[in-house]
């Protein structure tokens, strides 16, 4: 019993890591072919059937490069610096359920690694670490270019965590629950999604996604105009290649948050009026989930292709100024309504 | 309870590696690992809440704060300013008087530790939030007050500096 349930949780961390990876992967692809949409030109076409292999040869490529360490890095550090970004933005995606119950043989498998009870505390905790791989790697490059870019990585992570908390907590007060599977299990249907109660906290959480991804247009630490190549400027081969994915996969799992958090994670319109069995509707969440995930993916991208990068003091008096407030605002909206409907109409 | 002497462990030998390091940097990413051990030692406690707090607060949001301070100043080992001798003994006696407390403090909790273990499931949010918000309802107001007025201080302080200027 106890060897079927480490090897079944086994086999999903596995896939869950995987197909991470593989979303990272092609999500290189994607916006270099939406760029090329957005810009009226192909975009990469020529490794592979439309250019499908190209993701591939990016890899090997990096790969084969000469790896630098600069003379002047402190060693240990640098190579700390994109081993802690990689890894964080992989451990992140462990409460998010993916699924419902998959009825295999006897075993019931719940297609969620991790169903703790403060999920959702859980992921903040991990988004607030992601950034000391930036930190450590830029300090650690021993460069000015990398360490502003470092410097400004870790003041936008911190002012826009605190929205994001706040956007959070409002939605906390509708949910009731800190357990990610619970949440996801009250938006059955499609009326129910989070996203009809909580449309400006829902708003305030993305637009702070955005700025914890270090998305245009929020990708000062990583501005080039600026500075160079942002804290990765020193770095080559595989570890540049590291940054990069793990910016990727963060994207991935912050477009999976928002699908879980606000858009009824594997819940589908019509769900129960289908007279499908379980299994059938598992799967079929599964890909509701991963539509809702890749409309998001290329959310991110269409906005890098249309909008511009903010200035600095822009930045800070969007996150201080408008959205904390805004956050605040919501949260005691969120009170009143809440007690305004238990008192007079429960 | 062999976890907790390897966690026990790796918590003072990484608090130690925070004290001897030369590199402020160094010691506050050693400082930061410290948390984490507390945070695995709140874990096995099961008080969850008070494990990711302490992970979101300290290691996320302080210890970046730190991090980013001694990045500003880049302090290393050749400007770092020595401390005179009279520091160093006022310290020792400082540290040795902290000791005296806690070795006090845990004689009189020694024959009772029955009581320490209670209710296994109070550290889980929502026996944490019905105790916080019924029992303690005027400690946590207070101490929220307390926190604010000290980010209000803060701002004040802030906005000062920039008039000079």
């Amino acid at each position: 019993m106890e060897g079927a349930f480490i090897l079944e949780k086994l086999i999903l961390v596995v896939i869950v890591f995987t197909v991470s990876l593989v979303i990272a992967m092609y999500s290189t692809l994607a916006e270099r072919k939406i760029a090329g949409f957005m810009q009226d030109r192909h975009g990469p076409n020529r490794a592979g059937f439309g250019g499908l292999l190209q993701p591939l040869c990016d890899g090997g490529k990096f790969f084969f490069k000469e790896e630098i360490i600069p003379a002047g890095a402190h060693r240990p550090l640098f190579i700390l610096g994109p081993t802690l970004a990689i890894i964080t933005a992989c451990i992140s995606s462990a409460v998010i359920p993916w699924g419902q119950t998959l009825t295999v043989g006897n075993r019931e498998v719940v297609l969620q690694v991790a169903d703790i009870n403060v999920g959702v505390l859980y992921i903040f905790g991990v988004v607030a670490l992601g950034v000391y791989g930036i930190m450590i790697g830029g300090w650690a490059s021993n460069n000015k270019f990398s360490l502003l870019g470092a410097i400004r990585a870790a003041s936008q992570s911190i002012s826009y965590e605190i929205g994001m908390g706040l956007s959070l907590i409002a939605l906390l007060m509708v949910t009731q629950t800190l357990s990610m599977s619970e949440i996801v299990a009250q938006q059955s249907g499609f009326v129910n999604w989070n996203i009809w109660v909580q449309p400006i906290g829902f708003l305030i959480f993305m637009t702070c996604a955005f700025a914890e991804c270090n998305r245009v247009p929020f990708d000062l630490p990583e501005c080039e105009t600026e500075l160079v190549g942002g804290y990765h400027t020193e770095y080559s081969s595989m570890k540049l290649g590291l940054y990069m994915f793990s910016e990727y996969i963060n994207m991935f799992v912050s477009s999976a948050l928002m699908a879980a958090l606000y858009f009824g994670g594997y819940n589908f319109p019509f769900m129960h009026d289908l007279g499908l069995s379980q299994n059938w509707i598992t799967i079929l969440g599964v890909l509701a989930f991963f539509l809702k995930i890749f409309g998001f993916i290329f959310f991110f991208m269409w906005i890098r292709w249309t909008l511009p990068r903010f200035r600095y003091d822009q930045l800070m008096n969007l996150g201080w100024k408008m959205l904390i407030p805004l956050a605040i605002a919501n949260i005691v909206l969120t009170g009143v309504i809440t007690l305004i409907k238990d008192t007079y109409f429960a | 309870m062999s976890v907790f002497y390897l966690v026990a462990f790796l918590a003072i030998f990484f608090a130690l590696m925070t004290i001897f390091t030369k590199n402020p940097v160094h010691s506050v990413l050693y400082l930061v690992v410290t948390f984490f051990t507390l945070t695995i030692h709140y874990i096995l406690l099961n008080a969850q809440f008070l494990a990711v707090v302490n992970f979101i607060v300290y290691m996320g949001a302080i210890m970046v704060l730190f991090l980013f301070v001694l990045m500003l100043l880049n302090m290393n080992e050749e400007s770092e300013p020595m401390k005179s001798n009279l520091v160093k003994v006022m310290g020792a006696i400082a540290g040795i008087c902290l000791i005296a407390t806690f070795l006090g403090a845990f004689k009189v909790i020694a024959p009772n530790n029955e009581f320490v273990v209670g209710n296994a499931e109070v550290g889980l949010v929502k026996n944490l939030g019905k105790v916080l918000f019924n029992e303690f309802l005027l400690p946590f107001e207070i101490s929220s007050i307390l926190l604010l007025t000290a980010m209000v201080g803060a701002v004040l302080l802030a906005k000062k500096e920039v008039k000079k200027i």
